[in-house]
Order: structure tokens, then C-alpha cells, then sequence
């Protein structure tokens, strides 16, 4: 038995937005992959549960008129990896989801959960954060949007209110059209693992010349971070090696990695650089560039 | 706190009282569905998997409540007038099954993936990432992949790609 003191399963969002104001400490619980954990590690923070699996309304991918794709915060990652318009549109998404767990938790997890529970790990992360996506959260006062950069504060910690609940994601045309994308998760396990460094790069060409670079760690610092100098080390800059020797020498000022029993610091570091070059190209490649 | 649920497990509708806290895991066991095992207990060995509308999940960290509505499959209800399944006679031919524990899981995620790739070509790179949330501590998998293979009917015909 979970150590569950109070649970009430929400039948719509707006529902779910009451009970959670209406009940001090209560939180969400949507896949329940992390949820479900902590409670059976004993954790009483995650003993007051506002249910939101059932809500049908949170669930679907789909495209509006001017393009912009529209992620349900319920979605599964089988789901996001299972969509056309996903794997067309924003395919390193697929690709960054299909990295997490196994197949049992990719049939439950949600993406939603993966974002609001602010893991600095969370594998779908780095994908939507090169692609600049949206946030659509729902609170008392209505919705609003808000961008995913940024909504992490701190490990475990996201600008969400106790009282809100992310509805979907949404990713513009200007935030896909024209870029390669691709996600790296370095780990022990090629599966059922937690990424030790995960990295996301995006890059849109212009002529045979970066256009722009989108670079995103996780891992690497106390929130997934994107990466100023490392993307301006690239900006206009031709496909060559000593494009790829820049970003990986100005990604260091980016990021802020730690020991832990996972890797050391300075290890971590040695990833960084290194992952910076293969994946900015790798992403490069994909968008059309040729090296 | 329970609440009702109605769902079909193995073929069967069942209406139960369910305590919110409880596990989909602690439910089938009460059943008497003790193919259904506790292994981590935290959705990373698969011993507790069933299927869920036709997909593999960890019943360990699943709510009993969410079985609401849905189609329940263990590996009891696999073997019909006492014959066993594809997938299960597979694992006994290829001798896939040592100590056992981790079979019914295993057999539930295999039984989805055949399902669901029946007629395609498949490489064992993609069986072995399909069974990748099953653990197994005995076998070493190589016989686990045979039975799959065995089952999608292209043993013969299929090269290893991976270097072994």
C-alpha cells in the first residue's frame, strides 16, 4: 500500500485546479512513475494526491492552423514517439523520450510529469528547450503561457504554483522549421538509466554556415541550461572542425557540473566539451550540413 | 478511501472495491494472480508486468484505481484449455526459463511485442530494446531473444546483428 493520507481524482482540469487550491500540500499525480516512487521511498511530501491520469482533455498531439505543434501535457512518451506530426516536425523529441527507462515506464510516463517535476535529468527536456517550447498552464485566474526557458529554478524546482497545472506544450513553426536536432544521453546503461550528461543540440544552416545554434545541457548545472557562449561561438560560423574545437572551448562558461557518485566534476566536464562538438554536428548533419 | 472498479481481467469483468492505495500489483495478487511478482518495486525490473489495453506497464507503480475500464492480461490468462501460448511454449522450447520469477513479466512483455510486430521484420536490437524494462539474472537473455524470435516465426532467417 502507497502511504497515500489524501486522494481525490480530478474530472476535469479546472477541477484539478481547485482541489489542489482547496487542499494545502496536495500535488499532482499523472503517470505516476515518480510520484509512485518517492511515496514508496517514504516520502510524506507526496502523500496528498490530486489525480489527473483519467483527464482525456490532457491527452493528444496535434497541429494548429499556423502550424504550431500542441503536445498534451498527458501525453506518453510511447504517445510523443508513436506521432506522426512528432517525428516529422520535431523528430529529436521522439528521439529524446525513447532514451528514458524502458518500455513499461514510456507506456505510463507522462511529459508533463517529466517537466513539472523539475529533474535536472529529465530526458524530454533538452529537445523541447532547442525547440523553444510553450508552456499552456492553467491556475484560478485562467490560463496563461509562459516559456519552458526558465520554468526550472532549481533540482526538483519549477516556476509552477501549487495550485496550477500544465496543460500542454506548444512549439512554434519559427522554433522548428529549418533545423536538425539531435539528443545525446550519456549514461552507464544504454537503457533503465539516468542520464549522467544528456545533450540537445539544434542548428539551422544558412548557406554552408551556421545560422544558429541551440545548445542545451542537463545534468550540467543546477537546471537544464542553454548555452550563450557556446551558441554564439558557432553563429555564422562555416561546418568545420575548428567550429566544433570553439563551441566545446566556450561551453565551460556555460555550465556548472558537480560530483556525484555519477561522475566527478572534472569527468563531467571532459562530457561537456566533448558532446558539444559531436552533437552540434551531429545536429548540423541532420539539418543538411556537410563537415 | 475505496472506490469501485470495473475492468475485464484475463477475458473476465470484474467489479471490486479497491482501496486508493493500493498497487495494480496488490490487486491482481489478491486475486490470486501470483504470476503478477514484486520484484524492485520501483518499475525497474518488469517482474510485475502486465498489459494494459494491450501495452506493458509496471503494475508495481501503477494504481489500482487506473485499472478502471481497462483490459487486463497475466500470464494466467495466456494459456487457454490448458494449453500454453505462443510466447509461453516459445520460452519452454528455447529454454528461456530458469528460476523463473522473472518469466511471467517477461513473458507479458514478450506476448505485447509479438503482438504488435507480427509479420515485420524485426532485429534482435529491437527485441532486446523492447524487453529492455525486464531483468533477467539467470538466463543472459540470448534464449529470451530466441523464443521471440521463435515466435515472430523467422528464427532460421535471422542473422545476429549485434555480435552475438
Amino acid at each position: 500500500m502507497f502511504a497515500i493520507d489524501y486522494y481525490q481524482q480530478a474530472e476535469s482540469v479546472a477541477q484539478a485546479v481547485a482541489l489542489l487550491a482547496a487542499e494545502p500540500g496536495a500535488r499532482l499525480v499523472a503517470g505516476g512513475t515518480d510520484v509512485l516512487i518517492r511515496l514508496r521511498e517514504g516520502r510524506g511530501d507526496y502523500a496528498r494526491l490530486v489525480d489527473i491520469n483519467g483527464l482525456e482533455e490532457l491527452r493528444g498531439i496535434g497541429l494548429a492552423d499556423d502550424g504550431t505543434l500542441r503536445i498534451g501535457a498527458l501525453s506518453t512518451f510511447r504517445q510523443v514517439m508513436a506521432s506522426d506530426d512528432v517525428r516529422r516536425l520535431v523528430p529529436v523529441v521522439a528521439e529524446a523520450v525513447g532514451t528514458a527507462g524502458g518500455p513499461q515506464l514510456r507506456n505510463v510516463a507522462t511529459v508533463g510529469g517529466n517537466i513539472c517535476n523539475g529533474a535536472v535529468s529529465a530526458d524530454s527536456v533538452g529537445a523541447l528547450l532547442v525547440h523553444d517550447a510553450q508552456l499552456e498552464i492553467q491556475g484560478p485566474e485562467g490560463r496563461r503561457r509562459t516559456p519552458l526557458q526558465g520554468f526550472h529554478t532549481g533540482p526538483g524546482r519549477v516556476a509552477l504554483a501549487r495550485d496550477e497545472v500544465l496543460v500542454a506544450l506548444h512549439i512554434r513553426p519559427r522554433d522548428y522549421r529549418g533545423f536538425g536536432a539531435a539528443y545525446y544521453k550519456y549514461a552507464m546503461r544504454e537503457a533503465m538509466d539516468i542520464a549522467t550528461i544528456g545533450c540537445t543540440a539544434a542548428v539551422r544552416l544558412e548557406g554552408e554556415a551556421i545560422g544558429e545554434l541551440r545548445l542545451v545541457f542537463t545534468v550540467a548545472a543546477p537546471t537544464p541550461v542553454r548555452c550563450a557562449h557556446a551558441e554564439a561561438a558557432a553563429a555564422g560560423r562555416p561546418l568545420t572542425a575548428e567550429t566544433l574545437d570553439a563551441v566545446a572551448a566556450a561551453v565551460a562558461a556555460d555550465v556548472q557540473p558537480r560530483t556525484s557518485w555519477r561522475a566527478r566534476q572534472d569527468f563531467r566536464l571532459h562530457i561537456i566539451r566533448t558532446l558539444a562538438a559531436r552533437v552540434t554536428r551531429r545536429a548540423a548533419e541532420r539539418a543538411g550540413g556537410k563537415f | 478511501m475505496r472506490k469501485t472498479v470495473s475492468c475485464t481481467i484475463n477475458g473476465r469483468a470484474y467489479t471490486l472495491s479497491v482501496d486508493v492505495r493500493q498497487s495494480l500489483l496488490d490487486m491482481l495478487r489478491e486475486l490470486g494472480l501470483t504470476s503478477v511478482k514484486e520484484g524492485c518495486g520501483v518499475g525497474e525490473c518488469g517482474a510485475c508486468t502486465v498489459l494494459v489495453n494491450g501495452r506493458a506497464i509496471d503494475s508495481c507503480i501503477y494504481l489500482a484505481v487506473w485499472a478502471h475500464g481497462k483490459t487486463i492480461r497475466t500470464a494466467e490468462g495466456e494459456a487457454a484449455d490448458g494449453r500454453m501460448s505462443a510466447v509461453q511454449q516459445a520460452y519452454v522450447d528455447a529454454g528461456a526459463v530458469q528460476c523463473g520469477f522473472c518469466t511471467p513479466g517477461l513473458i507479458m512483455t514478450s506476448t505485447a511485442f509479438v503482438e504488435r510486430h507480427r509479420g515485420r521484420k524485426v532485429s534482435r536490437q529491437e527485441i532486446r530494446r523492447a524487453h529492455a524494462g525486464n531483468l533477467c539474472r539467470c538466463t543472459g537473455y540470448e534464449t529470451i531473444i530466441r523464443a521471440v524470435e521463435k515466435c515472430l516465426g523467422r528464427q532460421a532467417e535471422m542473422p545476429s546483428d549485434d555480435g552475438d
